[in-house]
């Protein structure tokens, strides 16, 4: 059965417990709710969560564990002198999978028997052949290890379904049975559910924990392999960025740690000052009309998507920068330069300091306003002195969101700043930042065991820490003020 | 009210400080303040009496014009100190705030320290010459607020920190630290318990001296005892306004009576 229909029985017995639970629990108490501990719901509640919450997780649990099972099993079949120079075993591993889904297609399409797909061998078939005419191509004559393989794959896949099925269903009519059977009307259903959405509560949060470590460890595990190619204080204090694909490259992280952090430094020089102002203007001084419809309005340019920024950098700001500034002042003659990306990146960051600014503005309460103007205090005597303090850990925080954005992005860069690395002061340069190049090194042909490749995972892994840090710091400035202004 | 003790009292030399004439208040279509007429005397202390929603803080509010702060509110009428009209076009809200400070209802530190919290005002208005002559205005207004005692050795811990009772008296403080002409009280005692109370009536007392005080009070007791003037408001009009005295034991008006004796509240 499949993992859809498991589910569906599994939700439909929940439904039933649910029913059932909240009849019996009222039948216990004679029809008279008084008489439960908990309200009917709870008793209905409570039945149907024991059913399915264990059946889920176990669900979860064996279509995690079951395919490596049977990997493994099958890999055994694979004889070690098949694994030669140019494959590996699993590449292999993929070749056989292939072949028995392809034995499923012809069984399906009724070309073959369920036996003759598990008999088959390539000694009295030609099972490329065979598969081909079924509309499944294969790149080569199937070995005769690899289709034992399949088969073996086959049976042990089906195997495994059957069982799981059953354990499934099994689990879901014990758990109905056992909370059915707990339940009449001194039974603390209201309680049992509590720590039920406790569970399914802790089970999400730890989902994103556990999925953010696991990014963490890939990347650390693959910047490992790049440390073992490349020398850490060339990648760390390296000043030349030239990567070469026939080896021997300069892998040096300075010049692209000097762009992004040039770029973003431009970026929030443009953003912070006019978010910020614009959330003082639309929370403190606008009219109700206007701010609502101004609001909005700001908030769109945080929807248009970054490639379209990036449009706009290219085709428009680039060139006039360069036509007005950059050659009249003899700073430049590229299109593309730090300021292009810095200006249009700050453009696309004012609707995120501006809208969280504005309200954690509003939050500050009106009667602080009050007290400050009630001692003789202008408008913005009290915002400069009152206001803003007290909106400050939640100001930086904004800040901050916007300088993690500037980044980590990558659009803007290439169609704004050029994708050249370079270490330089003038800002009518082309420059480029850290994302740009994971991307490069990552697109085209790409072999993933040379440094070349393998350096976008300690770059990526570079950034995390950066934005990491940012956060932290943010965290701190924030609790620092918290205990002042709070 | 046998129980109150009414002392006696010299209001008849008193000039007028603030004289409102025909003033309504409108939030919205509410209308809060009807057609109220009240001249109140200088150097003396005045009590707003009267049941929750009658208008009295609404009506000290348009005092310092702390109204213009509220989109919905309207005010019209004539109200001046000092003879000069304070709704004239002429006339600074901002300056007419230092000159008329207020004590809310509700007590509200700013997120600052104890000792910016009392030196925010002076520091506006450029009253301290020097670090020392601040730190002088901020002892003598914390102990005019009857909390230096307790604040004394954390004057740079935040003002929020304080207890409700002590942070209402730590905004008593940040009013006269500005040295104001008038001082108006929304409720300064709601929060304080009968000890910290008489420390801040001792302190309106001793104001008196120099200032003119209005404070609205719920305690008929404390009416009594602070105030040679009361005014009772009702749904919005002005009911009745005379000596404390003559009020509290002599009212004209029933319903001034039927809310004294507890019967309307
Ligand atoms: N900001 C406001 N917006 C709209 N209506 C208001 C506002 N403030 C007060 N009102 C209305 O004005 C009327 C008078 O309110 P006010 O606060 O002056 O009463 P009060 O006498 O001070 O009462 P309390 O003794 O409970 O403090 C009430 O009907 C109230 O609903
Ligand atoms: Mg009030």
């Amino acid at each position: 059965m499949s993992v859809f229909f498991l589910l569906i029985i599994v939700l439909g017995f929940g439904a039933l417990g649910f029913v059932l639970g909240r009849s019996r629990a009222l039948a216990s108490a004679d029809g008279n709710i008084r008489n439960l501990h908990s309200l009917p719901n709870y008793y209905g509640f409570n039945v149907a969560l024991s059913t399915i919450i264990p059946a889920l997780g176990l669900l979860a649990i064996l279509s995690l564990v079951l395919p490596i099972l049977i990997d493994n099993r099958v890999s055994t079949f694979i004889p070690a002198d098949s694994i030669s120079e140019d494959t590996t075993r699993s590449l292999v591993m993929s070749d056989v999978r292939r072949v028995a889904d392809g034995l499923d297609t012809a069984v399906a399409a009724g070309a073959m028997t369920e036996d003759e797909a598990q008999t088959v061998s390539t000694e009295t078939t030609d099972v490329r052949e065979r598969l081909g005419a079924v509309g499944v191509a294969l790149g080569s004559n199937v070995e005769p290890f690899v289709l034992r393989a399949a088969q073996s794959y086959r049976a042990q896949a089906a195997a495994a379904q059957l069982w799981t099925t059953f354990l499934i269903i099994g689990v879901a009519i014990g758990g109905f049975a056992i909370s059915f059977l707990r339940t009449n009307r001194e039974f603390r259903a209201r309680n049992v559910v509590e720590n039920g959405v406790l569970v399914l509560l802790m089970a999400a949060a730890s989902i994103a924990i556990l999925t953010t470590l696991g990014i963490v460890f890939s990347m650390v595990f693959e910047t490992r392999n790049f440390f073992q190619d490349y020398h850490w204080t060339d990648f760390f204090f390296g000043t030349t960025w030239s990567p070469n694909f026939r080896g021997d490259s300069d892998l040096g992280i300075i010049p692209l740690l000097w762009g992004t952090l040039y770029i973003s430094f431009i970026a929030l020089l443009v953003a912070v000052p006019i978010g910020l102002f614009a959330a003082i203007y639309l929370s403190e001084y606008a009219t109700h009309k206007f701010r609502s419809f101004a609001k909005p309005a700001i908030e769109i340019l945080a929807g248009i998507p970054t490639i379209v920024y990036g449009l706009f950098a290219l085709i428009t700001v680039g060139p006039f920068l360069r036509d007005y500034f950059a050659q009249p002042s003899g700073l430049g003659e590229s299109a593309s330069s730090v300021m292009t990306a810095g200006l249009v990146m700050g453009i696309m960051l004012i609707p995120f300091v501006s809208s969280l600014s504005d309200d954690i503005i509003n939050a500050v309460p009106q009667s602080m306003r009050d007290g400050s103007l009630g001692i003789g205090a202008t408008h913005s005597e009290t915002i400069r002195q009152v206001v803003l303090p007290a909106a400050l850990p939640g100001i930086v925080g904004a800040v901050l969101l916007a300088a993690s954005r500037a980044i980590g992005e990558t659009m803007i860069v290439v169609l704004g700043a050029g994708a050249a690395a370079r270490l330089d002061l003038n800002p009518f340069e082309a420059m480029t930042t850290v994302t740009v190049k994971i991307v490069s090194q990552l697109t085209g042909d790409t072999d993933f065991a040379s440094p070349e490749t393998l350096v976008a995972f300690a770059l990526g892994l570079t950034l995390f820490v950066i934005t990491l840090g940012l956060n932290v710091f943010a965290l701190y400035i924030v609790r620092k003020y918290r205990e002042q202004y709070e | 009210m046998d129980d109150l003790r009414i002392v006696e009292r010299d209001v008849d030399a008193k000039e007028t400080k603030i004289s409102a004439k025909n003033v309504q208040v409108y939030y919205g279509d509410n209308h809060a303040i009807k057609d109220v007429n009240v001249e109140i005397a200088d150097k003396t202390v005045t009590a707003f009496i009267g049941p929750s929603g009658c208008g009295k803080s609404t009506f000290l509010r348009c005092i310092n014009r702390m109204n213009d702060t509220i989109d919905v509110c309207r005010v019209e009428g004539d109200i001046a100190i000092d003879g000069e009209d304070i709704y004239d076009r002429k006339v600074d809200p901002v300056q007419l705030r230092a000159k008329v400070g207020m004590v809310f209802q509700k007590p509200n530190p700013f997120p600052k320290s104890i000792y910016d919290n009392i030196a925010y005002g002076p520091r506006i208005h450029g009253l301290a010459k020097n670090k020392a002559d601040l730190d002088n205005i901020v002892e003598q207004s914390l102990r005019r607020g009857a909390i230096w005692d307790e604040v004394k050795d954390r004057l740079h811990e935040p003002g929020t920190g304080l207890s409700g009772g002590q942070q209402q008296r730590l905004c008593i403080a940040r009013a006269v630290a500005t040295e104001p002409e008038v001082l108006l009280m929304d409720e300064p005692c709601s929060a304080l318990d009968p000890i910290a109370t008489a420390q801040v009536e001792e302190l309106i007392d001793e104001l008196r001296q120099n200032y003119s005080v209005v404070i609205v009070t719920h305690s008929m007791q404390q009416a009594a005892r602070v105030s040679q003037k009361t005014a009772f408001f009702h749904l919005g009009y002005l009911v009745e306004y005379g000596e404390t005295g003559t009020i509290f034991t002599n009212p004209e008006d029933p319903r001034t009576e039927s809310y004294i004796t507890g019967r309307i509240g």
